[in-house]
């Protein structure tokens, strides 16, 4: 369609962002590796000397790595399984006619205009201190001792709060797939003698699939690097008990000035995060071309 | 077995009375068409039927026994809609299966009676297709052939040639008449073309405003319109209305003629006035005419007919198939 002159134009108008976001991308990324193989401590300025793997061999037999790991893909598989469920359970319930549809559907949204911060330390403080949070006021009331959520359930209460913010998220966009379901495909159903619940196997979650594919795919990419939540409530542990791959690098890097080796860790976890993207897009990416 | 009596139905959205009671009868294995101007609650009387929609009040019978509060599923009829409506994510085959494999019908079974549905509607081809690699008339095909693998009682029909091309539309037309013929199952069929209801009912319900019109055969309601609403809606190009003195002369109020019974020459008849619009379709010459008393009227003239813009011409009606009627529009005999 296009002639060869208006596609170069076209090339020469869109170099100048293509440039700066290829720029953007890339020095931080050969920094990173650069000073991954570099001796760089922020304690011993100006002493810099080539390292070889020495910061990638003692970030890998670091025991907190493995922890990290282990804590990274359960909360990112925690948060995926309780926001696709309810998610889908929401956007079910919100796309019946109620009364006061507007608002619900407002404040189900809400909370994913919420910066991780403040609802993390909301949650922190209002609901799960074991002293002043409005759970253990509950259990109080019923007479039962109140759950240091942060002390016996760390890496769950983590889960709970992350999955709190990105329900909002996922309901909004399994919500949309609904609407846009074709009515007469369901009275088709109807008619053709399945129940309700045979309704939604066979006819809503087929529909869904695809929504729920962009829901997993984005949604594994933010919580991959899940910090603020981790940073604000518990600093990682008990021990090592809710540091993810994202809060370890932050030790490493910031925390014990290790700059070499934070970035071992940094080329790591992005090595990690393109194999499970690949996964991802194998298990999952053949709904995206129907 | 589909006999289908509606007893007093009425339905009602919030305040706005849409259909009021009315009283029908279907019998076995007849192909009954709904017929009427969009918005006059055929569609929505077809659905109290399937039970998509529940009965304000009165009762439907089907086959004797009351299924006024049955669901859909259980009344044993099965409905081909306008959009399709077939499952996007399932093949040809599984959409066909579907309300087998719901009913809990064994595999082997179901597939004996999936294969010989797209025999007989050959689609034997594109069984393992997605709908959204058929055509408009493949997937048409593909939801009737999800209706009769249920063997229902009877189908019923939401517009379903309404998203066709026309000359798709005249061979669907005739493959359901055949259909018909071979499966002697009754059939429910809404349009709103009146070229429809004519060529493939055996019995024309004519509503209007959620009221039955007139209830009978094609025929019958071409030659005896029992109002001027029916006698408007049926027949194309639609019959010429005629009030004042040449009315009253026929001891009528208004004086229906078709633009089939009207004599159209060059030379010589009872009325005279200049063509408007001269539509020559080959066989048939449709002419606009405006008369010299001032209104208008159409007249269909042979093939070889030739007049335009401005040509005067003269008819002659032909005074046997004069429709009369009275003041509130009924027919006079």
């Amino acid at each position: 369609m296009a002639t060869q002159h208006s596609r170069n134009a076209a090339r020469l108008m869109m170099s100048p962002s293509v440039i700066l976001l290829l720029g953007w991308m890339l020095i931080p990324l050969s920094m990173t590796i650069f000073f991954s193989f570099q001796f760089y401590n922020l304690l011993q300025p100006g002493q810099e000397t080539f390292a070889g793997l020495t910061n990638y061999r003692f970030f890998l037999t670091d025991p907190s790595f493995f922890d990290a790991i282990r804590n990274t893909l359960v909360l990112v598989g925690g948060v995926l399984v309780i926001t696709v469920v309810g998610g889908i359970a929401l956007a079910l319930l919100l796309s019946q006619p109620i009364w006061g549809q507007g608002i619900v559907r407002v404040l189900v949204i809400a909370p994913f205009f919420v910066m991780p911060t403040v609802s993390a330390l909301v949650w922190k403080n209002m609901f799960l201190n074991p002293v002043n949070g409005l759970f253990a006021h509950l259990a109080n009331g019923l007479g039962l001792q109140p759950i240091d959520f942060f002390g016996n359930y760390p890496l769950a209460s983590i889960i709970g709060i992350v999955s709190w913010q990105w329900l909002s998220f996922s309901t909004l966009i399994i919500f949309t797939a609904i609407q846009s379901l074709d009515s007469e495909q369901l009275e088709a159903a109807e008619m053709d003698g399945a129940s309700s619940l045979n309704r939604f196997i066979y006819i809503i979650l087929p529909h869904l699939a695809r929504a729920i594919t962009v829901v997993i795919l984005i949604q594994t990419i933010f919580l991959l690097s899940i910090f603020a939540e981790i940073l604000v409530t518990t600093n990682g542990g008990p021990g090592t008990a809710t540091t993810n791959l994202t809060y370890l690098v932050y030790i490493q890097s910031l925390l014990q000035f290790d700059v070499g080796g934070g970035s071992a860790g940094g080329v790591i976890a992005i090595i990690l995060a393109n194999i499970v993207a690949i996964f991802l897009m194998r298990m999952i990416g053949k709904n995206l071309d129907i | 077995m589909g006999h289908i009596s509606l007893n007093q139905v009425s339905k009602s959205f919030g305040d706005v009375n849409v259909i009021p009671p009315l009283n029908l009868e279907i019998n076995d294995g007849e192909f009954v068409v709904f017929v009427g101007p969009s918005g006059c609650g055929k569609s929505t009387l077809l659905r109290l039927i399937a039970g998509l929609e529940d009965v304000s009040d009165g009762k439907i019978l089907i086959d004797g026994t009351d299924a006024t509060i049955t669901p859909p599923a259980k009344r044993g009829l099965s409905m081909v809609f306008q959009s399709y409506a077939l499952y996007p994510h399932m093949s040809v085959r599984k959409n066909i299966a579907f309300p087998l494999k719901m009913a809990g019908v064994e595999k082997e079974e179901a597939t004996r009676r999936v294969e010989a549905a797209a025999k007989v509607l050959n689609l034997t081809e594109y069984l393992n297709r997605r709908p959204g690699q058929l055509s408009g008339g493949q997937r048409q095909r593909v939801a009737i052939g999800r209706a009769i693998v249920r063997e229902p009682k009877a189908f019923l029909f939401d517009e379903p040639l309404s998203n066709l091309d026309a000359a798709l539309r005249v061979n669907m037309r005739i493959e359901i008449t055949e259909l018909h013929r071979d499966l002697t199952t009754t059939m429910i069929y809404v349009t709103h073309d009146q070229v429809e209801a004519m060529t493939m009912a055996d019995k024309i319900v004519v509503l209007n405003e959620g009221r039955i019109e007139q209830v009978g055969s094609p025929l019958k309601l071409y030659r005896e319109p029992a109002n001027l609403f029916v006698a408007g809606f049926i027949g194309s190009p639609r019959m010429n209305f005629i009030t004042g003195a040449a009315a009253e002369k026929q001891g009528a109020h208004t004086l229906g003629i078709r633009p089939e019974h009207l004599t159209v020459s060059n030379s010589a008849g009872e009325w005279t006035g200049k063509v408007g619009v001269a539509e020559h379709l080959g066989s048939d010459t449709f002419l606009r005419i405006h008369l010299d008393d001032g209104s208008t009227i159409t007249a269909r003239g042979d093939g070889d007919f030739e007049a335009e813009h401005g040509t005067t011409v003269w008819l002659s009606p032909d005074a046997e198939k004069f429709h009369r009627f009275d003041a509130s529009g009924m027919r006079l005999n």
